[in-house]
């Protein structure tokens, strides 16, 4: 009974998803949003799907990667040199930079998944750096005047990226490999010793948050008319990792919530970066100090709604706050 | 000829960032947290050391005592201000507190002065060179290996001989045990923080002298590569950020004269992932299983 609940839930929320897809569809198409909030909405989108794969690393994996733009940055290229230089459709590109992002994932993820927490950080930096460095000295590329690329990035395809997105990570977080992946993150050693093969579900965390990282890679390449190295600096990496520990580390709806403030706040400062980066940290200092677990902790959005239902023993593990 | 001069520049960068190594060695040894805002402490010192001789109108010397001084201050600070409160929380708390410090303090100095460099004046220590060997070594790369060797034998001397240095030891083996043995545990991570800082500093100038170019991101590379030397030499333990420090600024030397220039920046972190791999511990640390 309650698992027929939480399944009508789930279809309802999609279906709502899909309704709100299709009526932003026709108000973009219609022009009845302008152009600049039109890619105010490209930015929250493709901040939700990075916010939602590094949330898969950290948040469900307690795997504490900061080298996300390495991916970014190995999607973007990876998509645009289908698009651009193999004269390859879009549909194709998108496909291909998730599975060099991936392909990358685990190259990165295999040896240095053995590391833990400040090593791992450390380690994963140093990644996101090596990628940067690499695009840099590749003339294929354009090195350091970067490539140039035609706006591809459409709605329909963003929003079914984000759809997917969602869907995926939140159901592997729900399947037997999820709570694998939990048990990893609350306590690896407790996790080793109860038979769970802990480098096997890290890497394929890390292979799945990478993979639609790169995907976020291919729709941001195609949403500018030129992809730099230096777009993808430390800075992405942080921004990214902001959304996911102002959300709450461990809350998928959490780090959508973040990534859709933190793009809008971003936006409304972009003549100010330097104010923007200070409001950042502050913001990034305050929290930790007050509010480590971040503004959802590990609870979705989804048991808001359940007051006065059954929530023990639901679909999350309730308002736990166990982020290593 | 041309190997040996190269290895004179090494280690002339070397020890600039065993400098800063030596600041993540301690901060890490005592606290386990990664100072992400070590490297800011450094961009503050050249910055602090530019102003003392520009507007100032002070020596060498001078400037680079204002900015350890002001360095250790900013320091302890921090310490007291963003981590203290969290000594007790998890290590990811930890670890984002520290890189929002970072990006406070590089984009506070960005907001404060505006991101433009600044020339370092050159004209502070005669520019003569020795011929060594038939290997020129600058008078200021003398001026900077000189400096760092006598703060690195300081260091050893503070850490070995005096009252705070034990305590220090004391902390890094085990705080608890410390605490119960009437040392105040507070006052040595602070001094741990000023003695880290003030080299950080000492770094910064030196930097400025040796690159004649300072700007306010300046500290996020330098800051990388510096644990990327600590954790070479086995991170905690002092000695191995010296070496780790100077043999970093070997590598990338060499891998420089070897006609890789644009690569140098990467090397450092190839060379961190491949310690990662195959010595986690480092060159100097022993590997320490871990239990539940």
């Amino acid at each position: 009974m309650n698992m027929l609940k939480g399944a009508k839930g789930f279809w309802s929320s999609i279906v709502l998803a899909v309704v709100f897809g299709i009526v932003m569809q026709f108000l973009i198409t219609g022009e009845i949003i302008n152009f600049f909030y039109v890619n105010t909405l490209y930015f929250i989108g493709i901040n939700i799907i990075l916010a939602a794969s590094l949330h898969l690393i950290i948040g469900i994996t307690g795997q504490f990667s900061i080298g996300h733009a390495g991916f970014l940055a190995v999607g973007a290229y990876a998509s645009a040199i289908i698009t651009m230089k193999l004269e390859l459709p879009f549909a194709l590109g998108l496909v291909a930079g998730g599975v060099a992002a991936a392909i990358a994932g685990l190259i990165i993820g295999i040896p240095t998944l053995r590391l833990k927490g400040d090593y791992l950080a450390i380690a994963t930096l140093g990644f996101g750096e090596i990628v940067r460095i690499v695009f840099l000295n590749i003339e294929y590329v354009g090195g350091a005047s970067g490539m140039t690329v035609t706006q591809l990035t459409t709605w329909p395809w963003l929003f079914g990226s984000i759809l997917l997105t969602l869907l995926v990570i939140r159901n592997f977080t729900n399947s037997t490999h999820g709570r694998a992946c939990i048990s990893v993150r609350e306590n690896e050693i407790a996790a080793d010793a109860m038979g769970i093969n802990t480098t096997y579900y890290k890497v394929v965390a890390f292979a799945i948050g990478a993979f639609f990282a790169g995907v976020a890679g291919a729709l941001y390449a195609h949403n500018f008319f030129i992809i730099q190295p230096t777009n993808f600096g430390f800075l992405k990496s942080f921004d990214i990792l902001i959304f996911v520990v102002l959300g709450g580390l461990g809350s998928m709806s959490g780090a959508v919530l973040a990534a859709i403030l933190l793009t809008i706040v971003s936006t409304f400062l972009q003549s100010y970066p330097e104010l923007r980066m200070i409001i950042y940290s502050l913001v990034l200092i305050i929290m930790m100090l007050y509010r480590p677990q971040g503004i959802m902790g590990t609870r979705e959005l989804t048991s808001f709604f359940k007051f006065g239902k059954s929530a023990k023993g639901g679909v999350n593990d309730g308002s736990k706050n166990t982020v290593a | 000829m041309e190997f040996l001069q190269q290895l004179v520049n090494g280690v002339s960068l070397g020890s600039i960032y065993a400098l800063i190594a030596l600041g993540y060695t301690m901060v890490y040894g005592i606290v386990k947290l990664i100072n992400f805002a070590h490297g800011d402490v450094f961009m503050v010192g050249a910055f602090i050391g530019f102003y003392s001789i520009t507007i100032l109108d002070l020596g060498f010397f001078p400037s680079l005592l204002i900015s350890m001084v002001t360095c250790a201050i900013l320091g302890v600070l921090i310490e007291r201000i963003a981590y203290k409160p969290l000594r007790n929380a998890t290590r990811i708390a930890a670890l984002i507190t520290a890189i929002g410090v970072s990006l406070l303090i590089e984009y506070g100095v960005i907001y404060v002065r505006g991101a433009q460099p600044e020339a370092y004046p050159g004209d502070l220590i005669p520019a003569t060179s020795i011929d060594f060997l038939g290997v020129k070594v600058s008078s200021q790369s003398l001026m900077i290996l000189g400096t760092s060797v006598v703060l690195m034998v300081l260091l050893q001397f503070i850490v070995h001989k005096t009252k705070i240095g034990k305590a220090m030891r004391a902390v890094s083996y085990d705080m608890d045990a410390a605490r119960l043995m009437g040392i105040n545990v507070n006052n040595t991570i602070s001094a741990t923080f000023a003695i880290g800082s003030a080299l950080a500093g000492a770094a910064g100038v030196a930097f400025g002298m040796y690159y004649t170019k300072i700007e306010p991101l300046m500290g996020i590379i330098p800051g990388l590569k510096a644990f990327v030397a600590a954790v070479l030499g086995g991170i905690g333990i002092i000695p191995g950020a010296m070496v780790g420090g100077l043999l970093l600024g070997v590598i990338e030397s060499l891998v420089s004269a070897a006609g890789f220039s644009l690569w140098r920046d990467g090397v450092a972190f190839v060379v961190l992932i491949l310690i990662l791999i195959f010595r986690p511990a480092g060159l100097f640390g022993k590997n320490v299983r871990e239990k539940v």
